[in-house]
């Protein structure tokens, strides 16, 4: 291994990697963890594809370096699902038919359960504003507004 | 590259100040990881100022609030306090980007890329912020229209970092508020902006500072047309000379986001609007 040593956690586990100091943490997460769900759509912030949580902040891991993942904890969307069992918000995305080519989707789920997680009850406008930051070329977005509401009213049935 | 993440200002100013090659402070990272992704800047050195105590701090003490320099727009976003005092403030922070760029992206930040039209500048100049700027041997306070000198510089040396922004403490009535023009409701660079702080006295405004962003090479402060309202209830004719005295300081450039003539005039209109928020805030009437 060559590189810069990162101690890390992610959806729960500790996980240690070794990286060039100016890979981005997308990079690294793909290429030496080989979690491949988080999706490279721009690289540079805008589409969202990348999505992923930092010690519970929604960010982009395209603008955040591998190295500071140090010492943090990383939540992707592999960590949405329990075992077999999917989260509200994944059974939702099939339902509505939330997604087509996919590269978008999980994005689209992490960013959507960092709002539900704060938001259990969320308004059409706060969930497009919530969303503003994922970009989907495929559905036109209606479908994965609807899937995030029957989620949201699932999540808050179980509760 | 070399990536260092020291626990102090003082060290991470002289790890800057002593690196021969390109060196960048790095900070929510959402400019300089585009900048290195797209090949504009290849750095030798990168000096992460997020496991330094005092960037991190959000404190109020008798003289204000503190705000440190890697604080991201999300924790601006969750203090209640702070939003209470600065509203205008807090807002046009949480302007920059999507929910995943707030996760990241700090004021500091905003600042020191220098772009005419970032968002928070012009609230933080209404605001009277101060820029604590921490070198390898001192450490200066300047005020925050004093940064930025032209689109992507700054009049930071070598090796200073901004450790914090300072926001006086606010007495009375007193509020502010910042606007800006955009074409669509999300994701988008103000094409004119405006940032207004003021205070009331028996009704009437007793201390004014309005800032115009996007319409010149940086923020404007517009002594002018906080003269124009000072002394009034915000009347028609205070609010037209105060939106006139916008117009007359724009110094914008014409691009495929709004022409010379459309930023000149939206101005004053985003300034005569942010004004009205800003005086409801304060508990005018």
């Amino acid at each position: 291994m060559t590189g810069t040593l990162v101690n890390t956690t992610v959806n729960g586990d500790a996980v240690q990697f070794a990286c060039p100091t100016d890979e981005s943490l997308l990079d690294s997460l793909r290429d030496r963890i080989g979690l491949t769900g988080v999706k490279e759509g721009c690289g540079t912030g805008d589409c969202g594809a990348c999505s992923i949580t930092l010690d519970g902040e929604l960010v982009c891991s395209c603008l955040v370096l591998g190295v500071e993942a140090n010492g943090r904890e990383i939540g992707t969307v592999e960590g949405l699902a329990d075992g077999d069992k999917l989260h509200p918000l994944q059974d939702q995305f099939i339902n509505n038919a939330a997604l087509q080519c996919g590269i978008c989707t999980p994005g689209f789920l992490v960013a959507a359960k960092a709002l539900l997680d704060k938001n259990n009850n969320p308004t059409e406008e706060e969930i497009r504003y919530a969303l503003a930051g994922n970009l989907c070329r495929c559905t036109g977005y209606d479908k994965i507004v609807r899937a995030v509401q029957a989620a949201s009213k699932d999540l808050r049935k179980k509760k | 590259m070399r990536y260092e993440a020291p626990t102090t200002t003082k060290e991470a100013a002289s790890l800057i100040a002593g690196e021969k090659g390109e060196a960048f402070v790095l900070a929510g990272g959402t400019d300089l990881l585009v900048r290195m992704k797209t090949g504009l800047s290849d750095p030798d050195l990168v000096v992460d100022i997020k496991h330094i105590p005092a960037m991190q701090d959000i404190k109020t003490t008798d003289s204000g609030t503190k705000i440190g320099g890697a604080v991201s727009g999300s924790r601006l976003n969750s203090n209640k306090k702070l939003k209470k005092a600065w509203p205008g403030v807090v807002e046009a922070t949480n302007l920059i980007g999507s929910d995943q760029i707030q996760g990241r992206a700090t004021m500091v930040g905003n600042l020191c890329n220098a772009s005419p039209a970032a968002d928070s500048v012009p609230a933080m100049i209404a605001a009277g912020a101060k820029a604590v700027v921490v070198g390898p041997t001192k450490r200066r306070t300047v005020p925050v229209e004093k940064i930025a000198t032209g689109p992507g510089r700054t009049s930071l040396a070598k090796g200073e970092i901004i450790e914090s922004i300072n926001l006086p403490k606010r007495t009375g009535k007193s509020g502010d508020a910042y606007l800006r023009f955009i074409p669509r409701t999300e994701m988008d660079i103000a094409v004119v902006s405006a940032g207004v702080n003021l205070t009331l006295e028996k009704g009437l405004v007793k201390t004014a500072r309005v800032c115009l962003g996007a319409v010149g090479p940086t923020a404007v402060l517009v002594q002018k047309a906080a003269k124009a309202i000072i002394g009034s209830k915000l009347d028609e004719e205070s609010l037209k000379k105060m939106a006139d005295a916008c117009s007359a300081a724009c110094n914008p450039i014409s691009d495929k986001r709004g022409t010379v003539e459309y930023r000149t005039k939206v101005a004053g209109v985003l300034a005569k609007r942010a004004a009205k928020i800003a005086f409801e805030r304060a508990g005018g009437k």
